[in-house]
């Protein structure tokens, strides 16, 4: 696969990390959440970090997105360490958090960096997501697909070269989860800034990552390239087998 | 036959039936014109009123320290909400003294209000005052603390500051809960200004409801109670109107 050492040879050239993650640990009281974590987010990279509930990693995003702070070690964004909420971030959760008092069109407009061009950067970000007609609705009457994909148009008006993805899609129906993992990885493709996708299914993890992460009590204990073409082909022998593999490890812990 | 209209007119049928059931009776001489006269003769009294002028200048006395008073008690309550709400250490100094002076009713504390303040205007504004106080402080309060942590996350997490998250997210998110205090503020309100007109007062709907039943004028005592049940209506009616328009963006208050 030749395309794929290309791709592989620019992204050894364009490796400058983005978000540098020293040697972290975190503790809630008396337990110990995250163990001497070393991580490295770079730019245009699409990063997942999977494993089972209550491994960390939750918090790991938290603590990236500057609303947690480590006990031990320091988060770097652009070799700054990061005090209070990280700026060049965004978080987008299981649950949409849109705010129900604010149409759609507010919503996403609320994360525009420039209060003047607010209503035509989001809505160019609803059309991204296939929403804009929806620009007038109250919150409360969209589907849980549509909420999501608000919550997304929300994080791509923001435009912040870091999104962090917290299990976004895990409410979500199978068919919609489809739809939404392509639509992620298009606009990803297209916008080329870093995602941190932290995710229960392995499945969508080696579907869209570049590298995925298998997190376990607190410590990275797996680590894989993806190499594979994209779009990926999910029966291919190849995807299969490293599904297999990372689906393994999470078992095993 | 659900209809706009017909849902609009039902809540009347009842005080209207009561009302011809009054006026026949009236009519018919069953009740009596001293113990209770027509709504007839009361309509005729408030017509009289008017037209002497003492009417629409007793309204505009009640209505004036009744909004005065909703005005200060309601910014008090909402501002130490606000504050209570937020600020955990706020919270801790002052919600433990707020809520012991809550639960003295305030009606029974007139005869020292009179000593602090004698009996002019600043009495009943200040019984006015606590009145509307305590509901709108309360449910400003628990307004602040039930909003979805999750939205103030989101809020810093896409670099809203204090102003803008105050004004975006806790503001709204506190406002359903602010506006029934409002409603049960207005009720109280209501009350104590029909007990405060009646500490040596002249002017005011209680007032004049006193100083009738004192000429033995119950027709005119009639018209103050029937004043002060509409006045009550229609202002729970416009507070319903507003959090119809500030609430329009839930399903709960829209009655489509």
């Amino acid at each position: 696969m030749p395309q794929a050492i290309i791709d592989q040879t620019i992204r050894d050239i364009r490796r400058t990390p983005l978000v540098q993650v020293s040697r972290v640990s975190k503790e809630f009281g008396k337990e110990r959440v995250l163990r001497e974590i070393d991580l490295e987010v770079d730019q245009h990279e699409l990063l997942a970090v999977v494993g089972r509930s209550g491994c960390g990693k939750s918090t790991l995003l938290r603590l990236l997105a500057g609303i947690e702070t480590a006990s031990e070690g320091q988060v770097l964004v652009a070799g700054r360490a990061l005090k209070g909420p990280n700026r060049v971030a965004r978080l987008m959760f299981q649950s949409s958090a849109l705010l129900p008092w604010k149409t759609v069109l507010g919503n996403v407009a609320l994360a525009a960096p420039h209060r003047k061009y607010r209503s035509t950067v989001a809505m160019e970000a609803l059309s991204q997501v296939g929403l804009a007609e929806r620009a007038k609705s109250w919150p409360s009457i969209l589907s849980g697909g549509q909420q999501q994909r608000v919550a997304l148009a929300r994080a791509l008006a923001s435009q912040a070269p870091l999104l962090l993805l917290d299990e976004p899609l895990g409410a979500l129906d199978a068919l919609t989860r489809l739809k939404m993992q392509g639509l992620i990885e298009t606009i990803w493709n297209k916008r080329r800034f870093s995602i941190v996708l932290v995710t229960h299914d392995v499945e969508e993890a080696v579907a869209l990552a570049d590298r995925v992460l298998v997190m376990e009590r607190g410590q990275l204990v797996l680590e894989r390239e993806i190499l594979l073409p994209r779009p990926r082909t999910r029966t291919s022998a190849e995807f299969v087998k490293l599904k297999e593999e990372i689906l393994l490890r999470v078992i095993q812990s | 036959m659900k209809s706009a209209t017909v849902s609009q007119l039902l809540p009347w049928l009842l005080p209207l039936g009561l009302l011809a059931v009054w006026q026949s009776l009236s009519s018919a001489g069953i009740l009596s014109a001293r113990i209770l006269p027509s709504p007839v003769a009361v309509l005729g009294a408030g017509i009289h009123l008017t037209q002497t002028g003492e009417l629409p200048l007793h309204l505009f006395e009640s209505f004036r320290r009744a909004s005065t008073g909703l005005l200060i008690g309601g910014s008090l309550g909402f501002l130490l909400g606000l504050v209570n709400g937020v600020s955990w250490i706020a919270d801790k100094l002052f919600d433990s003294s707020v809520q012991m002076v809550r639960n003295i009713p305030h009606l029974a504390m007139i005869p020292l209000v009179i000593l602090w303040f004698g009996i002019g205007e600043q009495a009943k504004l200040f019984l006015i005052t606590i009145g509307v106080f305590f509901p709108i402080y309360i449910n400003t309060v628990h307004g602040v603390r039930s909003i979805d942590s999750r939205l103030i996350e989101m809020g810093q997490s896409y670099g809203l500051g204090r102003f803008g998250l105050f004004w975006n997210v806790i503001l709204p998110g506190a406002l359903p809960s602010i506006l029934v205090g409002l409603r049960y503020a207005l009720g109280i309100m209501w009350l104590t200004l029909i007990v405060a007109e009646t500490i040596a007062c002249d002017n005011g709907i209680g007032y004049m409801t006193m100083n009738a039943r004192d000429f033995m004028q119950t027709d005119v005592v009639l018209l103050g109670i029937c004043l002060y049940a509409l006045l009550g209506k229609t202002a729970d009616m416009i507070t319903r109107l507003l959090e119809r328009w500030l609430l329009r963006w839930n399903p709960a208050y829209n009655t489509t």
